[in-house]
């Protein structure tokens, strides 16, 4: 077998956890991004919430709600980035950058009393005689909840913007933000919205990474995730299924050059631990040389702020 | 031209105007410069306790600063210079990568302590280093690898391929096999020091593979963490105790303790009994510390740990003791003979029965 | 309710004002957070803002803020550019790395030859590594369509890897023991990049940031390439009209990026930070990107963005050593001062009314 003494389910069921919070991150980027906002500043806010939720869920006992702390934190952080873009109108890219300063200068003041603590555990869904199918039952029922919602919330967020009005209405401002505004529709409101989805959905991410994959405290715990939940809303070309599959590709490259190392590989080590970068570049240039280049573009009022004139 | 000379001036200045601040202090101020943050949980949090532990010890007569997150290279001289200007009267340079940095500065403020760790460089006579012996601490990590592994695999989460990581391999290793000739090493490099989603992963490939047992020499919790998910596999705390992951899977630790060193430097300076060092102090001088060997290892084995612990500690039994063959069959140690300091400072090389290469 | 009124130009009077409320806002929020935090608020502000220039060592400390400077204005007027056209290349921490690497490498290829054309040979070779690492991603965009903004940043993680592989393998000084790093250019004069007049800071990349800024400024205002660069951003459609090739401007404005990122890193490495380490950068190809919006990609308004966010981290670092303030309350101040920074450009280019009717 070319994987040698590595075994399929193992790997598959360990990329599905590892992925979990790029998905997060980078699904709510994806719909803020839709809207017609580029929010560089997904590391602060995941780092964010990986404090805020870790410091609800050891206050509480209760990891569900560590949950829900770390998405408000992490929505808090948002709605400053949002006040600033939407509002004041400043410049989105610096204002990301500065978001992730500021998150992980914050963060780490948060978190100084937590360091070295272990936070309430979070179970695996009890899934019964579906956990003992062969290869199926490890792969796809030994997870806990919060795996399984990255995947509903890819399908939530796919479906709301095929299928619904609110969806449509997203589009439209992260398309043309004028034909938008003149149709009717508040566009600051909707994009603060959309900021704020991001930001929770950073929050969860984040808070997976300190909850459950780590699980602890310690500064700069998200060490670069938000920046892969970025590239692969772009490797995705802004299509919600393709960040599922982004994710896995990355999360599958970079857990089985690990389990290559740890087989022995003969592969020199330093090319296994680029790998999951210069394969992700790869696909994408095989994707987007492929087809029609429209459907690969961006929204096209990405990044360009909008102030109504009346 | 004149502004020329008033600049020469200002540069001759930065040695006169550190002699005029050091008369007028009576406190002898510990500056310690870190490269992480001191949240960090493990590296740069067990220099910090040091730090603390010397302001403990010496209380108002001595004042202690310090500054976090600060990155080698052009960074690292500026902190230096700032500190030395503003008074300190010895620096402690926690990282490997300020040794240029702490020698540039060293040799322009002669009236200031230097002292740099993990680094070999002493280029003035104000500049010491010193280092732990954490390969003594690998010796017995091994030992109960060998003893506590059922698969026969055991696993080492490394950083970068760098003398001081190897070294703890080879050790971990030799003390694997001397106890059970079947095991099996299994080293991922990780290519960071602190990435714990990373380091989970790693650890969790290892688990996969079939490791039981996992050492680390990265700085999280994530791989106890990750070893606590599936019963039976067993780890080591690092840099920390990391004691909440006690019984098991954390069933021993390597801790270091910077506080002895650093109170008696400090305490030294003060009674004026300082003199420039090359310290390297293992278990016996108390840097590096074995955490408590927890009951989830059978009683016999904790006491043949144990006994290691002491022998080390008492300069009977040196870790790397011949006969050693390097990884490509050559010899290294002939019976009896232990490895020369210089010989491990510079480790590039596995010994023999390690599978895999070094990445070059 | 207030409401937002566009100016018809923007103000003259607010956009050389406004930086200087953005400054006194943040000492203000700065202050209750310093204060929150146990320490005098005043102290910290002075510490921060003013020591750095006019302290009791500001002789040396003047000299930092331009070696701190040097490279984020040098990278940032190089984005500048790319940004005006719509390209967006937010790797040049990668590009930085590569060409300090590459730059090195052809230093230390010749140790110790003594010849003046040595250094001259390295910058080109500097300057050349960070181009062609920016041609990866320029080249991808022209002929594959391929995001630029995904390539260049994955690409950043690969130069980190390459740059580990560098210090702990080919680039590894020989004679020092197997421990990581390159030869310290400051060794070897022939290729070394030292302060041009003591203790001013001044080094070959100050210089050349300086030189950067007035040729930034040129080009703009009175070439036809600095025409076709804001047109491109400001009207896509017109500027094809008007003969712009949107690839060439692709791969012209990545490429100055890149060589001047490359540049910045071979100063880097020949000056300040002397030698090639596995952590040799400290993210200033990051930190650039927000020196060039805060100059509002001016090359005069980037000069004195980079000097303001030098003044950020040395009167931050002071600020943390000799108050004791975590280095994160630093980091947050700083996120703040950008925060108000980009927000009071609102003034300029708008008018604050106040409106009878609710806002829409």
């Amino acid at each position: 077998m070319m994987f040698g003494s590595i075994d399929p389910a193992l790997l598959l069921a360990s990329v599905i956890v590892a992925s979990v919070p790029i998905i997060l991150a980078a699904i709510g980027e994806l719909v803020v991004e839709k809207a017609g906002v580029l929010n560089l500043g997904v590391e602060g806010m995941m780092i964010m919430g990986a404090i805020c939720g870790f410091v609800a869920a050891v206050e509480t006992g209760s990891p569900v709600l560590g949950f829900v702390g770390g998405a408000l934190g992490a929505a808090a952080l948002a709605l400053v980035f949002a006040l600033l873009t939407q509002y004041l109108l400043t410049n989105q890219v610096a204002t990301g950058l500065a978001l992730t300063l500021f998150g992980l200068g914050l963060s780490s003041l948060i978190g100084q009393g937590y360091v070295g603590i272990k936070p309430p555990v979070t179970e695996d869904v009890p899934f019964g005689p579906l956990a003992d199918i062969p290869f199926f039952g490890r792969v796809l029922f030994s997870h806990d909840w919060v795996a399984y919602l990255s995947v509903a919330v890819v399908a939530a967020v796919w479906w709301v913007l095929r299928s619904t009005r609110a969806g449509l209405v997203l589009r439209a401002v992260g398309e043309s933000h004028d034909a938008a505004h003149a149709l009717g529709y508040k566009v600051t409101r909707i994009r603060v919205l959309a900021i704020l989805f991001g930001g929770a959905m950073a929050g969860l991410g984040g808070a997976y990474i300190s909850l459950v994959r780590v699980p602890q405290w310690t500064d700069g715990i998200t060490a670069g995730a938000g920046w892969i939940a970025l590239a692969i809303v772009v490797f995705a070309s802004w299509k919600p299924w393709r960040v599922l599959l982004g994710a896995y590709l990355f999360g599958g490259i970079t857990v089985l050059q690990l389990n290559l190392q740890a087989a022995g590989s003969a592969i020199p080590v330093e090319y296994l631990s680029m790998a999951p970068y210069l394969i992700t570049i790869l696909v994408l240039v095989i994707m987007s040389s492929g087809r029609g280049k429209a459907s690969l573009n961006a929204p096209a009022s990405l990044g360009q702020n909008f102030h109504a004139s009346r | 031209m004149k502004r020329r000379t008033l600049l020469a001036t200002a540069a001759l200045g930065l040695s006169v105007a550190f002699a005029g601040t050091a008369m007028a202090q009576d406190k002898t101020k510990a500056c310690f410069v870190y490269v992480g943050p001191i949240g960090d949980g493990g590296w740069t949090y067990q220099h910090h306790q040091g730090a603390l532990a010397v302001q403990a010890e010496y209380g108002d007569k001595v004042e202690v600063q310090w500054q976090e997150n600060v990155p080698e290279g052009a960074d690292a001289e500026r902190v230096l210079t700032q500190m030395a200007l503003g008074g300190c009267n010895i620096i402690f340079t926690t990282s490997f990568g300020y040794m240029d940095a702490t020698n540039a500065v060293a040799a322009k403020f002669p009236d200031v302590k230097f002292e740099h760790a993990t680094g070999y460089k002493r280029d003035s006579a104000n500049v010491s280093t010193y280092n732990a012996r954490f390969y003594e601490g690998r010796a017995v990590q091994g030992h109960i690898a060998g003893r506590m592994t059922k698969s026969n695999k055991i696993g080492y989460i490394a950083s970068f391929p760098i003398p001081e990581v190897i070294m703890g391999i080879n050790s971990y290793y030799l003390h694997a096999k001397k106890v059970n000739p079947n095991v099996e090493l299994s080293v991922i490099w990780a290519y960071t020091w602190f990435d714990p989603a990373k380091e989970a992963d790693a650890a969790k490939a290892l688990i996969e593979q079939g490791v039981d047992v996992i050492a680390s020499h990265t700085d999280s919790t994530a791989p106890l963490a990750e070893a606590a998910k599936t019963p039976g596999v067993i780890g080591f705390g690092q840099a920390s105790d990391m004691a909440a992951y006690k019984p098991s899977p954390r069933v021993s630790s390597i801790i270091d303790n910077w506080a002895p060193y650093y109170v008696k430097r400090v305490g030294a300076l003060m009674d004026g009994t300082y003199e420039q060092a090359d310290a390297w102090e293992g278990i016996a001088g108390g840097e590096v510390e074995i955490g408590e060997i927890t009951d989830a290892v059978p009683a016999d084995v904790k006491a043949e740990a144990e006994a290691m612990r002491d022998a080390i500690a008492a300069g009977t039994y040196h870790p790397f003791t011949g006969p050693i063959k390097k990884q490509d069959g050559s010899d290294w140690l002939a019976d009896g003979v232990t490895a020369p300091d210089g010989d491990l400072l510079g480790m590039a090389f596995y010994v023999e029965g390690i599978t895999g290469d070094i990445p070059k | 309710m207030l409401r937002l009124e566009k100016r018809p130009s923007p103000s003259a009077f607010w956009q050389k004002a406004s930086p200087f409320l953005a400054v006194i806002l943040t000492m203000i929020a700065g202050g209750i957070m310093f204060a929150a935090l146990g320490k005098n608020p005043v102290e910290a502000i002075r510490t921060i803002f003013w020591d750095p220039l006019f302290g009791e060592f500001a002789f040396y400390f003047r000299g930092q803020l331009l070696v701190k400077a040097g490279p984020l204005i040098l990278i940032a007027l190089g984005l500048s550019l790319g940004f005006r056209a719509g390209i967006w290349n937010i790797g040049a921490e990668g590009q930085y790395i590569m060409g300090a690497i590459i730059g090195a490498a052809v230093g230390l290829a010749l140790y110790p030859t003594e010849n003046r054309m040595i250094y001259p040979v390295m910058v080109i070779a500097g300057a050349f590594g960070g181009w062609a690492w920016a041609m990866i991603p320029a080249i991808l965009k022209t002929r594959f369509n391929t995001n630029e903004i995904l390539v260049s940043l994955l690409l950043v993680y690969v130069a980190q890897t390459i740059l580990a592989k560098a210090a702990t393998g080919f680039l590894r000084n020989p004679e020092g023991a197997g421990f990581p790093g390159s030869r310290n250019f400051s060794s070897y004069p022939a290729a070394s990049n030292p302060e041009l007049i003591a203790g001013t800071g001044m080094h070959w990349g100050v210089v050349a940031a300086f030189i950067a800024v007035i040729a930034a400024y040129v080009l703009l205002q009175r070439h036809i390439l600095g025409f076709h660069i804001k047109l491109a951003g400001q009207a896509p459609r017109a500027a094809r009209f008007a003969g712009v090739a949107p690839n060439r401007l692709v791969v012209l404005c990545m490429g100055i990026s890149g060589a001047l990122a490359g540049l910045a890193g071979l100063f880097e490495v020949t000056g300040p930070a002397g030698q090639i380490t596995i952590d040799f950068n400290v993210g200033y190809g990051f930190t650039a990107i927000i020196v060039a919006f805060l100059g509002r990609l001016n090359p005069v308004g980037i000069l004195f963005a980079g000097l303001l966010m030098a003044l950020t981290y040395i009167g931050g670092e002071m600020a943390s050593t000799n108050l004791g303030l975590p280095s994160a309350a630093i980091q947050a101040f700083q996120g703040m001062l950008l925060f108000f920074l980009l927000a009071s450009d609102v003034l300029t280019n708008f008018r604050v009314r106040l409106s009878t009717k609710a806002v829409a």
